[in-house]
């Protein structure tokens, strides 16, 4: 399995054929594998700048969760384990149709393509709904960092009728930390949706005349790159901004 | 050379006019992936709210990180890629580990931070 952009000869000169020229064909590429790795190469290069983008972020919760423990375990219990639940399984469903409708270009069905696409979109507005909500939800309880932040749940969670450890309120600000990581994650992965989403209308403009059912797959392949990766960027922040110490409590 | 493998009806050979070997994963497949994310999904969940002392987060991370590698291998086709592909995708995630381990270097080093 030899990479087309390293060995484009070896696939040119066997050809029996007169080279058949696609629409899509750049000529400075040798062969149509070749662009299309090409294609796939750029896209991943893209993608580990991402990791690099978000690995900043995680390596910041990494830090100030070992460090301030003890408000990172109160404020994450603040937040709702079915709700990130849910959105974890809506969005690893919307990466499922996703990766359908790769599958549909590839075989050149261009209905189901238009499906899937629409499923994949349906499910990332879903996820984003719920997100509003939970953010919508923090607003309303003013933990959102910054001048109106209150920490009165975090000193005397009793009095709220939480079972928490009350923390001293020096400790309890922060609790800031944890919310400024989790809106800054969260928020930079939903402008990732958006963004996703904003794309994903385009393609299924461009699936429904027919674009990418003639064998023409590469957008769909790359877009679902982007789209998986967005995915996996959440398998990991839902453990680790919702599952902080949730056993019950047994300090 | 390869064998053109035949998994489409493209008569004209429009696709692949170089007959470069290309997979096509079936719904199968992912089907069966997305169910294995799912029961993942639900087993982060439930492992949560065991006490297993230092060992949550290392569960939860590692179910995290196989879900991702299952995404990565199957729902990102690497799985089928050539090698190329393969080490770009495994030379960012060293980056990333150089990310982490370089600026934790710098901070456990140092005790400021701590209370």
């Amino acid at each position: 399995m030899d990479s087309a952009i390293a060995n484009p000869q070896a696939e040119h000169d066997t050809a029996e054929h007169e080279h058949v020229v696609l629409p899509q064909h750049r000529h400075h590429f040798a062969t149509q594998e070749q662009q299309r790795e090409a294609g796939s190469f750029g896209m991943w290069l893209f993608l580990l700048t991402e990791i690099m983008f978000f690995g900043g972020l995680f390596f910041a919760y990494l830090l100030y969760r070992n460090w301030y423990y003890d408000a990172f375990v109160t404020a994450s219990n603040q937040l709702s384990v079915p709700l990130g639940a849910a959105n974890t399984a809506i969005l690893i469903t919307s990466g499922f149709f996703m990766a359908l409708a790769v599958w549909a270009a590839e075989v050149r069905k261009k209905a189901l393509l238009v499906v899937f696409l629409i499923f994949t979109i349906v499910f990332g507005l879903a996820f984003l709904g719920i997100k509003a909500d939970e953010y919508h939800e923090k607003w309303e309880k003013h933990h959102i960092p910054g001048a109106s932040f209150d920490a009165s749940e975090f000193i005397n969670p009793a009095a709220f009728g939480l079972q928490e450890k009350p923390l001293a309120p020096d400790a309890a600000q922060k609790t800031q930390m944890f919310f400024f990581l989790y809106f800054a994650m969260t928020g930079m992965h939903a402008l990732h949706m958006v963004i996703g989403i904003g794309l994903l209308f385009w393609l299924l403009a461009r699936a429904q005349r027919g674009d990418f059912s003639a064998g023409y797959v590469a957008p769909i392949e790359n877009f679902g790159l982007y789209w998986h990766f967005v995915d996996i960027v959440w398998i990991f922040l839902f453990p680790l901004l919702y599952l902080i110490n949730r056993h019950p409590l047994a300090h | 050379m390869t064998q053109p493998e035949q998994h489409l009806h493209d008569p004209a050979n429009v696709t692949n006019p170089e007959h470069a070997s290309h997979h096509i994963v079936t719904p199968r497949v992912y089907a069966a992936v997305f169910a294995t994310l799912l029961a993942c999904t639900a087993l982060t969940v439930f492992a949560a709210d065991i006490n297993l002392g230092v060992f949550n987060p290392i569960i939860a991370l590692a179910i995290a990180c196989f879900k991702g590698v299952i995404v990565i291998l199957f729902f990102m086709h690497v799985k089928y890629q050539s090698r190329l592909i393969k080490v770009t995708v495994g030379a960012g995630f060293f980056m990333f580990l150089v990310l982490v381990t370089m600026t934790l270097s710098d901070y456990i080093s140092r005790a400021w931070g701590l209370w």
